[in-house]
């Protein structure tokens, strides 16, 4: 049955009132598939695309995607799924996710279908970079799908405006202090009209932190994903760094940054430097009212920036010709012109550096050479923090953070308090 | 008090009393002018998303006369996510929910206003248990009800747990118990069944009840969102609410010209159906007897 | 005899449909949520077992707990007497014949037909730092700038304001039903006894909308702990719990962590305190009716 029509007919209507979206797909022998939406644009109209593509390539099989939300709620739906006994067959899921589906023996891993030459080279093609978040033990779990990493984007002109070079980004952390110093501003009465950098904090504040603490030389997490790194004195110094940003230079707004306005007051020239996601390139394009430039996060001691995004993951409870057919659409959709495309349709990083040198892809790089710096930031990306019971091992470290940031805690004992959560949490897992 | 029984004229907007307490001179200036500015108040984040979503969003954050008007913003929300389904959905929702609160509600108002019978006390009790245990905070076993049942991702998910509400059998019950037994009397002498009596006695009088009931079962489940959230995953069972978070919360930020517009948008039916009716609203609740 | 039985069968045929609903979604979860607070949460290969108290135990040990448990504290104690006193305010505006009152009422009822969870984006504008409504206002008077929500002293506060904001206008329309059924010969009678009008408010419109004030004490109590749709959007429960209320905890820890044994123990707690306000409040309605 043809999905708009179905979707738009009556008895699509009486299904939906009785009947889950799930079982409503499988009636009709398909591969389900979840995928969750983290950018603007039309991402469910080109997911549709990609699965009418496929179903034009491939006639007895059928993928059939479901649009679950954001990622939080795209792993809620698929877990539930999973326990009541109908999970989708393919999904898209946070790379962090990864431990907790195979604690819950909810994935099977992708080894058991890479049998020919050529599979191999295929599960070999991809940025190391990504693969730390989808292998453990000796296997891999996920394969890249939409993926990102944190950039600094910074406003020329505002650069201009303090006798700074608008060609060229802060390098070092130290750099980094001195140039936000010069692009603080503040009025007669002393308060601060334009900020000179901001980290937001708000959500999910490991991720932009993993940055300063992969730059101080730390890995937050082993990869086992039973052990964290929190009270390292090297994260303690990260988190010293960010603290002092905003309460000794007074360069960062004071106080916990929200994720959602950090674009907003990059637009409104309130904050000259920001940290964000790769995934914010087509908005900042669309939206900065003025010349912007995109650079690799400065160095500490090293260069650092985590990956995130998600992975494609497949069910085990599915059969085994759907696990194939799930396969057999996973190596389709991520060929280097498919995941060059799909990098310049939505702004994520394309999962494999041979992407980058498609005919695609260097045209639209030679228009945006932003584009590129994803690319020259993975060799330096690190996993994405993940561990068993991901999200209460981050929650405790996401706690520290805005403890330390709000000024309640000292760095030194908000790290030492998460590390003590998370290891209460984690230690059944070792 | 009696309510369905009382006159039905006392209209907000023409009473024609003298109120010896009603302010004049300074006092009426001074007490307009403060309700004036609660209501400036009040209708602040309002005014706002009319403002963000007409204007482009280079004026969100700045507010000049001279802005251009623009309908671009509702065009785009529109076009970012289903909404028309959510509609739908949404629309489908509340009226399942309130059709069946309306049948069960009458129902056992009727037996626990009317009906003398071994057990009635214990059952207005159990029934009452749901005015402080609200559906809210059985969302963990209710989900795994849901899930049980294969029922998860479907509006009848969403409605279930509602359907059968304290609130609505306390008004009916109460309602119910106004009316004189005369008339109970009068039709069962005539030969009418208990149903039939229920059905042309009782409920035409509580029609204030209803109405009154039947807005703030609407209102509260056209907004209602986190069960919804939790229960729904694909856009042909999601509601308007549910929707809308899913549309505004991505990596990228918060673009409020968009959301304002699709705020706008999906709380129109609403707004506009309370503007027309406002006057009626409140006269409902006050011939119910919600008070 | 005979007639007490037919009565009883058709009492509780009539009863059946919202009894059984109201079963199987208040009663037994509740019921549920106690057992399932002694089982440990099943996880993958390891199915539920019984582990006691453990997770009460847990509990007491948690620092997010007691932080949700004192937020939901002061969450209550800003909401409930505010939202009251303004919807009574609001009523009695909106009774006598000031200008533009049928405007004015409109504004005051505005917030209910909202759905919380978009104007919770819109509030998030108005706390925004620099740029945003209030520090605009703020500027504008020449105060020190604020990160409402970013500040562990002012976070709570700001979620609260928006509560407030969102239920006294629907609280309004009981208070205002009440008034206008106040019967005018009461206020004729007062006047020539000379009371002034505070006096009128206090011995006469007040005592005669108790009912009205226990009406929406009981649902301001309620909504204390159910009101959560806006903190998924403007503070995800942050900075550091500060806005953790204890129901936004409940649906983490169930639906985030995956701990399902733990929120049910969380939910039985929730339950207990509502529990314990219908028990204060049935206590004093008792005493009301009484009186009356």
């Amino acid at each position: 049955m043809d999905r708009r029509e179905f979707m738009t007919g009556a008895m699509a209507l009486a299904g939906s009132v009785a009947m889950p979206a799930l079982a409503r797909a499988q009636q009709a022998a398909e591969i389900s598939f979840f995928y969750p939406v983290a950018v603007g644009g039309p991402i469910t109209k080109l997911i549709d695309a990609y699965a009418s593509g496929f179903a034009g390539e491939n006639a007895s099989l059928k993928v059939n995607p479901i649009y679950a939300g954001t990622y939080q709620e795209t792993i809620v739906k698929a877990l539930t799924a999973h326990k009541s006994g109908t999970p989708p067959v393919l999904s898209v899921l946070l790379s962090t996710d990864m431990f907790t589906l195979i604690d819950e023996d909810a994935i099977v891993p992708f080894d058991e279908f890479v049998k020919t030459d050529e599979d191999k080279k295929w599960l070999a093609s991809f940025f190391p970079g990504f693969m730390e978040n989808s292998q453990t033990g000796g296997k891999t779990w996920g394969i890249p799908f939409q993926r990102s990493t944190v950039v600094l984007y910074w406003n020329k002109e505002l650069f201009k405006e303090a006798g700074l070079d608008p060609e060229t980004p802060p390098k070092t952390w130290a750099e980094q202090l001195a140039f936000a110093q010069k692009l603080t501003k503040r009025d007669a009465a002393g308060n601060v009209t334009q900020w000179g950098i901001q980290i937001p904090s708000s959500g999910f504040p490991y991720w932009l932190f993993q940055g300063l603490s992969t730059q101080a030389g730390s890995i937050l997490a082993n990869p086992a994903g039973d052990k964290t790194d929190y009270a390292n004195p090297a994260v303690v110094e990260a988190l010293q760094y960010w603290v002092d940003l905003a309460q000794k230079h007074k360069v960062h707004p004071p106080g916990i940054v929200e994720w959602g306005t950090t674009p907003r007051d990059f637009f409104e020239r309130k904050v000259a430097m920001m940290w964000t996601t790769t995934g914010n390139l087509t908005n900042v394009r669309t939206n900065a009212k003025f010349p912007f430039g995109v650079g690799l996060l400065p160095a500490g001691k090293r260069l650092g920036s985590p990956t995130g995004g998600g992975n494609f993951y497949i069910s085990k409870k599915a059969s085994k010709a759907e696990q194939e057919a799930a396969f057999k659409f996973v190596r389709w959709i991520t060929t280097p012109e498919r995941a060059a495309q799909w990098s310049i349709d939505t702004g994520y990083v394309a999962v494999r550096p041979d992407s980058y040198e498609t005919a695609a892809m260097k045209k639209y790089a030679a228009d945006f050479p932003a584009a590129l710096v994803a690319r020259d930031q993975l060799p330096h990306a690190v996993a994405e923090l993940s561990t068993h019971e991901n999200q209460r091992v981050t929650k405790a470290l996401n706690d520290g953070l805005q403890a330390a940031l709000t000024g309640t805690k000292a760095p030194q004992k908000a790290m030492e308090d998460a590390q003590a959560e998370a290891e209460r949490i984690l230690k059944p897992y070792r | 008090m009696s309510a369905a029984a009382k006159p039905a004229k006392l209209p907000a907007g023409s009473i024609t009393r003298t109120d010896p307490y009603a302010p004049t001179g300074l006092s009426l200036t001074l007490e307009s002018f403060g309700a004036i500015l609660l209501a400036l108040i009040w209708v602040l984040p309002l005014a706002y998303a009319v403002w963000a979503a007409f204007h482009p969003s280079e004026f969100t954050t700045r507010f000049e006369l001279t802005a251009p008007l623009t309908l671009e913003n509702f065009s785009r929300a529109w076009a970012a996510a289903p909404f028309a389904r959510y509609f739908l959905n949404t629309f489908v929702l509340v009226t399942l929910i309130l059709a069946c609160q309306l049948v069960l509600g009458t129902l056992a108002a009727y037996a626990l206003a009317r009906q003398d019978f071994w057990g009635r006390d214990v059952a207005f009790a159990l029934i009452l248990a749901q005015l402080m245990i609200m559906p809210d905070a059985l969302i963990v076993e209710n989900y795994r009800t849901m899930a049980k049942f294969g029922l998860v991702d479907t509006i009848t998910a969403i409605a279930l747990p509602y359907i059968a509400s304290a609130f609505g059998i306390f008004l009916l019950r109460q309602t119910f118990k106004t009316v004189p037994k005369e008339l109970d009397d009068a039709a069962r002498v005539e030969g009418a069944s208990p149903l039939q009596v229920l059905m042309k006695v009782y409920v035409p009088l509580a029609k204030p009840t209803y109405i009154a009931y039947g807005l703030v079962s609407v209102s509260y489940h056209w907004n209602n969102f986190l069960w919804p959230l939790l229960v729904t995953n694909s856009v042909e069972a999601r509601p308007l609410t549910v929707g809308l978070q899913v549309f505004s919360s991505t990596d990228q930020g918060i673009d409020w010209a968009v959301i304002c517009a699709a705020t706008l948008m999906t709380s129109a039916p609403l707004l506009v159906g309370f503007l027309l009716f406002q006057r009626q609203f409140v006269q409902s609740f006050m011939r119910a007897g919600i008070k | 005899m005979n007639t007490r039985a037919t009565a009883t069968l058709h009492g509780w045929l009539l009863l059946l449909p919202a009894m059984a609903c109201l079963a199987l979604f208040t009663h037994w979860p509740a019921v549920a949520s106690f057992i399932d607070s002694f089982y440990s949460t099943p996880r993958g290969r390891r199915p539920a077992r019984f582990i006691g108290l453990d997770n009460y135990q847990q509990m007491l040990a948690d620092p997010i707990f007691w932080k949700a448990m004192t937020n939901n504290l002061w969450f209550a104690l800003g909401t409930v007497p505010t939202s009251i006193a303004l919807a009574l305010l609001m009523a009695v505006w909106v009774n006598d014949r000031i200008l533009a009152r049928t405007w004015v009422r409109m504004a005051y009822f505005t917030p209910t037909v909202l759905p919380m969870i978009a104007v919770a984006n819109i509030w998030l504008f108005f706390f925004t730092p620099q740029y945003g409504l209030l520090e605009q206002i703020v500027a504008f008077f020449g105060g020190r700038p604020t990160n409402w929500l970013g500040s562990q002293d002012t976070a709570l506060y700001a979620v609260t304001i928006v509560a407030v904001w969102k239920e006294a206008g629907f609280f309004m329309i009981f208070y205002l039903a009440a008034l206008q059924t106040i019967p005018p010969s009461l206020g004729e009678a007062a006047a020539i006894e000379g009371a002034s009008r505070w006096t009128y408010f206090r011995r006469i419109q007040f005592p005669l909308l108790m009912p009205t004030t226990l009406f929406v004490l009981i649902n301001a109590m309620i909504n204390a702990f159910r009101m959560v749709d806006h903190l998924f959007v403007m503070t995800r429960g942050g900075p550091d719990n500060a806005t953790t209320l204890l129901l936004y905890y409940i649906y983490q820890v169930g639906f985030s962590f995956w701990d399902t044994a733990y929120a049910a123990a969380l939910t039985c707690v929730l339950l207990a305190l509502l529990a314990l306000i219908a028990f204060i409040q049935y206590g004093w309605l008792e005493r009301r009716t009484h009186y009356r």
